[in-house]
């Protein structure tokens, strides 16, 4: 009972003083909540429907964000990771009647090997050229998919696969946690060591080597952790469709990736992920207007994109948040002095 | 033999039609580092632009080729100076701006059109055979203007004042603005140049073409194919590289079975076999890293 009563008092104070004391930090805990009490107020499989897409498309967008965000290779074909997860959580599924729970972490490990298999003739590239070559890997595999069609599909993609949980309830909430927890893991990979290091070499590769660091492996590593997050957004998303089709490698999706990222600010982690919760519902509901949607889509993101060409949420944080000059550490924009340091808040 | 001579017709052209495109894309690249993925949006707009006038208003189809390339062309020039200017600095921001822009214009053209497929006639009619292969004018000039127009461009470049000020900005910037290159009317010019490339490349390709609003996607990624393999910021590269993957398609889609699937594969692989080997492309230059 005292341990209970203890730990209820550490919680409280964590709330008041490292969570209520930031409002970013109170945005992602009621996003939290927010998800995770969803089904309690509404049963519409409708609305259910769109979430769990979103956070299936929210964890792509993380994984892009830990590759090309942090280490500054520029993957333009993020729908291979997606793609290779799908039709390889669809086939395992299919051929050899795996469950999903086993299925879709197997799928992802096929996309990292299909991130070992494209990172390492990538690794001698760089910036533009390495963007405009990863963009071929999942148009080749589309051709393939195409020319091969009694083992892929073809055009119809593989169908009759298992249900991800019986009922869209379990199903919401089996991929929402999944996607708070994979990103939660994603956040905090990119908040130590590694992440530093991943950091550096977007900054400068030439001055990590001369540190002794093996930029090569921590490259590799990141291809192949952002294959496998990725992978298992494929596999959750086969799984929840139903259906592993030629549009998870489509070069559409490829930019979609890129749009969430950039469009919430790359190198957060939580930009991508927000930029995902805002404009894929708005794509839905824009369906209203049918013809105008995509048009529409591109012109707020244009919009968005001239006046905070950082991101939708890092020029959100800034506007609400100062840096102390002193600590470094973040404030709420009203307050005139630093909240551990004590010094003048410009 | 027959099928000799058509593979070779159907690699010439989308080899030219290839390094028109490249080409332009490669020196809006060199000279304000602006990864132009609307580059083939525009193309597609000026062929739309002629269905306009040639169908629609019932005129030459000369008027529509030149009105095709000045309207494009002043479009390209506007959204530069309104849309991606004032965020140059910003890469990524550029680069999402110039997707945006493209499927913008996709829909656009979707809503007025409708995405059904729309062609147009050819500018000559008639044909004559070749050892009993049928080839069309058309076809022959849409081969004689693009190698004309790239003469044209070599010319530019190599000879005349804004053409050094354009090929010196793309090698250093800073320098080239120290030397009094008034660096954002090169960069202005320059768009103007790519983009008034892609729209000549849609006038001359479209009568061979299908009319679609979707119609830049493949042509966008065999594009940076092209400028890839054959070096960035390279015009000897892009020319070179264009015809191998030209020729690559055209010999995929004669004798592999399933052909017009894997077309794109085969010449996406052919990219990445070089850059393994060679990583800065066939004739790029490796650069000092950037710091």
């Amino acid at each position: 009972m005292g341990l209970i009563l203890f730990y209820l008092k550490k919680l409280f104070t964590v709330l008041k003083n490292e969570v209520l004391v930031l409002p970013s930090r109170v945005a992602v805990v009621l996003f939290f909540l927010f998800l995770l009490l969803l089904p309690v107020f509404t049963k519409d499989t409708y609305l259910l429907r769109i979430f769990t897409l979103t956070s299936i498309f929210a964890i792509l967008a993380a994984s892009w964000d830990l590759l090309s965000g942090f280490t500054g290779q520029m993957n333009f074909g993020h729908a291979l990771f997606f793609g290779v997860g799908a039709y390889g959580a669809a086939m395992l599924n299919l051929h050899v009647h795996i469950p999903p729970w086993a299925s879709i972490p197997l799928g992802a490990l096929c996309a990292v090997l299909a991130g070992l298999i494209i990172g390492i003739p990538c690794l001698r590239l760089r910036g533009t050229y390495l963007a405009l070559t990863t963009l071929a890997f999942p148009l080749i595999l589309l051709g393939l998919v195409f020319s091969f069609t009694d083992f892929t599909g073809g055009e119809m993609g593989i169908s009759g696969i298992v249900r991800l949980t019986r009922s869209r309830v379990t199903d919401y909430y089996t991929v929402v946690v999944v996607m708070l927890g994979l990103c939660t893991i994603m956040w905090k990979i990119t908040d130590s060591n590694i992440g530093i290091i991943f950091h550096a070499i977007r900054e400068d590769e030439l001055a990590v080597r001369a540190a002794g660091i093996n930029t090569t492996r921590y490259k590799l590593l990141a291809f192949s952790l952002s294959g496998f997050f990725a992978g298992i957004s494929g596999g959750l998303y086969a799984h929840f469709m139903r259906i592993a089709g030629p549009s998870t490698l489509d070069l559409s999706l490829s930019f979609s990736v890129v749009i969430y990222a950039f469009f919430g600010g790359i190198v957060t982690i939580y930009g991508p992920v927000g930029a995902v919760f805002i404009l894929f519902p708005m794509l839905e509901f824009l369906r209203v207007v049918q013809d105008y949607r995509t048009l529409l889509f591109a012109c707020v993101v244009l919009l968005i994109l001239i006046y905070m060409p950082d991101g939708l949420f890092r020029w959100l944080r800034d506007k609400i948040e100062k840096e102390c000059p002193r600590c470094k550490i973040r404030n709420i924009a009203t307050r005139n002095t630093c909240r551990i340091c004590t010094a003048p808040l410009d | 033999m027959g099928l000799i001579i058509d593979i070779i017709i159907s690699g010439l052209i989308s080899g030219s039609v290839f390094a028109l495109l490249a080409i332009g894309f490669s020196i809006i690249f060199g000279v304000a580092r602006i990864l132009n993925l609307a580059h083939t949006a525009f193309y597609m707009l000026a062929a739309y632009c002629i269905y306009i006038v040639t169908q629609k208003m019932g005129l030459n189809p000369l008027w529509g080729m030149l009105a095709a390339i000045v309207l494009v062309t002043l479009l390209g020039m506007i959204s530069y100076k309104i849309l991606l200017n004032p965020i140059r600095e910003h890469e990524g921001a550029v680069l999402i701006a110039t997707i945006a822009l493209a499927m913008i214009f996709q829909e656009v053209m979707s809503l007025i059109f409708t995405a059904t497929f729309l062609s147009v006639p050819a500018l000559i009619k008639g044909y004559f055979t070749i050892l009993g292969v049928k080839v069309f004018f058309q076809q022959l000039l849409t081969f004689c203007s693009a190698l004309l127009v790239m003469a044209g461009l070599w010319v530019f470049l190599m000879r005349t004042k804004t053409g050094l000020a354009i090929r010196s900005t793309a090698q250093d910037r800073e320098v080239a603005n120290l030397m009094g290159i008034d660096e954002a009317r090169v960069a202005m010019v320059t768009m103007g140049l790519s983009v008034g490339l892609a729209s000549f490349t849609g006038a001359i390709v479209v009568p061979l073409a299908v009319l679609e609003p979707h119609m830049w996607g493949t042509p966008l990624v065999m594009m940076m194919a092209v400028v890839v393999l054959g070096g960035l910021g390279s015009l000897k590269g892009s020319f070179i590289g264009a015809y191998i993957l030209g020729f690559a398609q055209a010999l995929v889609v004669f004798l592999a079975p399933m052909g017009a699937f894997l077309k794109g594969s085969v010449a996406l692989s052919i990219m990445i076999l070089v850059l393994i080997i060679r990583p800065e492309g066939l004739f790029g230059v490796s650069f000092e890293e950037e710091r």
